[in-house]
């Protein structure tokens, strides 16, 4: 038989052991049900509690099975879900910026839009849920493909189709674009994907500060820039907009 | 909500709610600026019997108007109006001397008037004031309410016909409390919340002394009726001291309101744990035959009083509920459209929620839940896209009613509340209704409504037009369904209806 690591099987009994109880266990009954010295036993619940795998009760130094199993076999966040959550905060980002807005998610080799809120000026709209954006060119697209390393493998094995004359499809060059997007928090899509049209996005995380989304306002290129530059405040309200949809979804203040 | 769009002045509206008390200041554009909340205590002395306390309820209420206040870091000067509405039909009586409750309020849930109901009907049955008030002999209402707290409080009658005892809704008690209670606090309510209590004449809106007479309820207790957009008199104490309090309305008139429904014909309907219809009828008030209640929409100041009809669902997010925490089908309410977005239809299975009975426009007592159209081939997906449809299949039936009943065809659907976030919902609404599905920017069209009524009564806005303009459409859903499939699902549908009635044999 294969050698394999000691401590690794010794935390998974553990874990067994705590999951097979109604009840919660003390340091003394793990060890001697384990048959382990007290001081191993607690160095591995020690790490297994780190990692948010075990819990220990405050007031009875007892051990119990953490949140983190359940978010490790639930981790999939569901988009209606987050559609839902970011229902109040993208109808606020319209409003300010008076410009559309969309959430989009990753879904197989490119984006897909969850939530798309109109531009309110009353003018005729079609809702765009369901339709899908590429990855290399559009603001939602690279926020992904800098945040998540899914979309980033995607974003660079596939072939980058140059849409307008601004579209970058240099791997060199779109890879400088992505630290530029990460050391900034955001990403822009000034007329490389349609022409006359702009876009800002942020990312959105959820509670273990994973990318499981990107927000973005969009809108004719004038509007979006002022001489030139992308409007400060629109990006502003964009990364404000992605952060407090962030903090529904649980993740901390950053 | 940090950014600087929030120069003064504002409209601070307060809505006093079932679970919870909310107050939200607005900006002129109507955009939200703060909001604070609290939930307050449901309170069951038995099955069927939902009490709120009072009390607790005033408390909260100046505690979020505070909350909200101080997010929003301005002043009682910044404030131009105060707005009001309010959960309906919610009871109270207290005495005018010492501001106390002489009971917990019954909230509108609460059944324990069922017999008295029955017994009110006579041998005319439940219809007996519905000429004049345009519903039905029910429990919910606040007539009976008044009556069994003056039948089973002891000595309260007599404190009653002494002039000692005042009655109101919610929006009554806020505003008394809040123009100085026992010191000067004046006593009204607004038409809309008049017209909830099965005493008040719809065609004349004053209470009506026939009805009085009958359920034995002395005039001494009532409020005054007034608008429900106008200076009832300025907060006395707490942070907004001075300020005028101009506006009262229903929760769900509220939303009809803030919906901006100011024309004949235009609807809204909010999807909450259930769901509420009101269809604009104009300046007359419209009869129903087909199980719809007649009620007052709005009256703005002097002008004339505009009238609506409305429909309720008992059952729409409170199915998806259901599938989550009884089925144990989805884990969030949110994943029943990812479920349901499995499959392409409902592989024929109809779900037909008539948990307590069948509401608008059917009101058979004897009818309970039915699944009907299985076969093997029905997966959870398939009757997780029957959910939906079945919130989709019951709002085209009230709105066939409203149509029979206006003779008014319905243009589109303006739609709020927590469903809305559903894109299937929605999308499958458009197709069942053969009508856009049009979402408003602002989700909070309650609290809205009211801060748009109070702000017409100080001139904050000039007239319904700038309201109306301020109105902003976030998503609009159109029909893609073909006519022959959306007949044949409705007929099915209608089947599955007809299999609930009867269950019941005995109402004992």
């Amino acid at each position: 038989m294969a050698k394999n690591i000691q401590s690794l099987e010794r935390a998974a009994a553990m874990l067994r052991l705590l999951a097979g109880g109604e009840r919660r266990l003390g340091l003394s009954d793990i060890a001697s049900s384990l048959g382990l010295a007290k001081g191993t036993a607690h160095g591995i619940l020690r790490t297994l509690q780190h990692e948010g795998f075990v819990e220990q009760d405050a007031a009875s130094g007892r051990y119990q099975l953490g949140a983190e199993l359940l978010r490790l076999g639930n981790s999939y966040l569901d988009v209606h879900e987050l559609r839902a959550r970011a229902l109040v905060w993208t109808d606020d980002l319209a409003r300010s910026s008076g410009e559309s807005t969309h959430l989009g998610v990753l879904h197989q080799q490119g984006v897909l839009i969850v939530h798309h809120v109109f531009r309110p000026d009353d003018s005729r709209q079609v809702l765009e849920v369901g339709a899908m954006q590429p990855l290399h060119s559009t603001a939602l697209g690279k926020v992904l493909s800098a945040y998540d390393p899914v979309a980033h493998t995607e974003a660079l094995e596939a072939e980058r189709q140059p849409f307008t004359p601004r579209t970058v499809t240099d791997a060199q060059e779109f890879e400088a674009m992505l630290d530029l997007i990460r050391a900034r928090g955001w990403a822009a899509d000034v007329e490389e994907t349609w022409e006359g049209v702009a876009a800002v996005a942020a990312p959105i995380h959820d509670r273990r500060r994973m990318p499981v989304g990107a927000v973005a306002v969009t809108g004719a290129v004038e509007r979006v820039c002022a001489d030139g530059e992308l409007r400060p405040e629109l990006i502003a309200a964009v990364r404000d907009c992605a952060r407090a949809v962030s903090r529904d979804l649980g993740a901390g203040r950053f | 909500m940090t950014d600087a769009h929030t120069t003064g002045p504002f409209i601070a509206a307060i809505d006093q709610g079932t679970t919870s008390s909310r107050c939200i200041v607005f900006d002129k554009d109507g955009r939200i600026v703060s909001v604070d909340q609290k939930e307050h205590e449901q309170i069951f002395p038995k099955p069927g019997w939902v009490e709120h306390n009072a009390t607790e309820i005033w408390e909260n209420v100046q505690e979020v108007v505070a909350g909200a206040i101080v997010k929003a870091g301005i002043t009682a000067a910044d404030v131009k109006a105060i707005g009001i509405t309010n959960q309906r039909e919610t009871t109270l009586l207290w005495d005018k001397n010492t501001g106390e409750p002489v009971h917990n309020a019954l909230v509108w849930q609460d059944t324990r008037t069922d017999a008295l109901c029955k017994e009110l009907g006579r041998n005319v049955g439940q219809d007996r004031f519905r000429r004049e008030t345009g519903l039905p002999l029910a429990s919910y209402f606040a007539g009976p309410k008044v009556r069994w707290l003056l039948d089973n409080v002891e000595g309260l009658r007599e404190r009653a016909e002494r002039g000692d005892i005042l009655f109101g809704t919610m929006d009554s008690w806020v505003i008394w409390n809040l123009t100085g209670g026992t010191d000067g606090g004046v006593h009204v309510t607004d038409v809309t919340n008049a017209s909830r209590t099965l005493l008040m004449n719809l065609h004349e809106m004053q209470w009506d002394e026939r009805i009085l007479h009958s359920m034995e309820i002395p005039a001494a207790v009532l409020p005054e009726i007034r608008s429900s957009a106008e200076v009832y008199g300025n907060a006395k104490g707490g942070v907004l001291d001075g300020v005028p309090v101009a506006s009262a309305l229903g929760d769900q008139q509220a939303a009809l309101f803030g919906q901006t429904c100011f024309s004949e014909g235009e609807a809204k309907s909010t999807y909450g744990t259930g769901t509420f219809m009101l269809m604009n009828t104009g300046e007359t008030p419209v009869n129903s035959y087909n199980g719809l209640l007649t009620t007052v929409g709005y009256r703005i100041g002097d002008q004339k009083p505009v009238y609506a009809l409305e429909g309720s669902i008992a059952v729409t997010g409170s199915l998806v509920q259901w599938m989550r925490d009884q089925m144990g089908l989805i884990k969030s309410a949110a994943e029943i459209e990812t479920l349901a977005l499995s499959v392409e239809d409902n592989g024929g299975a109809y779900f037909v929620p008539a948990f307590s009975g069948l509401f608008a426009p059917y009101w058979r007592s004897d009818a309970r839940g039915v699944i009907a159209g299985l076969t093997r081939y029905v997966t959870k997906a398939h009757i997780a896209r029957a959910v939906l449809e079945a919130t989709a299949w019951q709002t085209r039936e009230i709105t066939d009613a409203m149509t029979k009943d206006s003779g008014v065809e319905l243009t589109a659907l303006k739609v709020d509340g927590g469903m809305t976030s559903n894109n299937l919902l929605m999308q499958t609404l458009a197709d069942f209704l053969d009508a856009p599905v049009v979402r408003p920017m602002v989700a909070e069209t309650t609290c809205l409504g009211a801060a748009y009524a109070a702000g017409l009564a100080v001139g904050f806005w000039p007239d319904t037009d700038a309201l109306r303009a301020n109105w902003r459409r976030a998503a609009e859903w159109t029909p893609r369904m073909d006519a022959d499939t959306r007949d044949r699902e409705y007929k099915s549908w209608l089947k599955a209806v007809e299999r609930t009635m009867g269950w019941i044999e005995d109402e004992e």
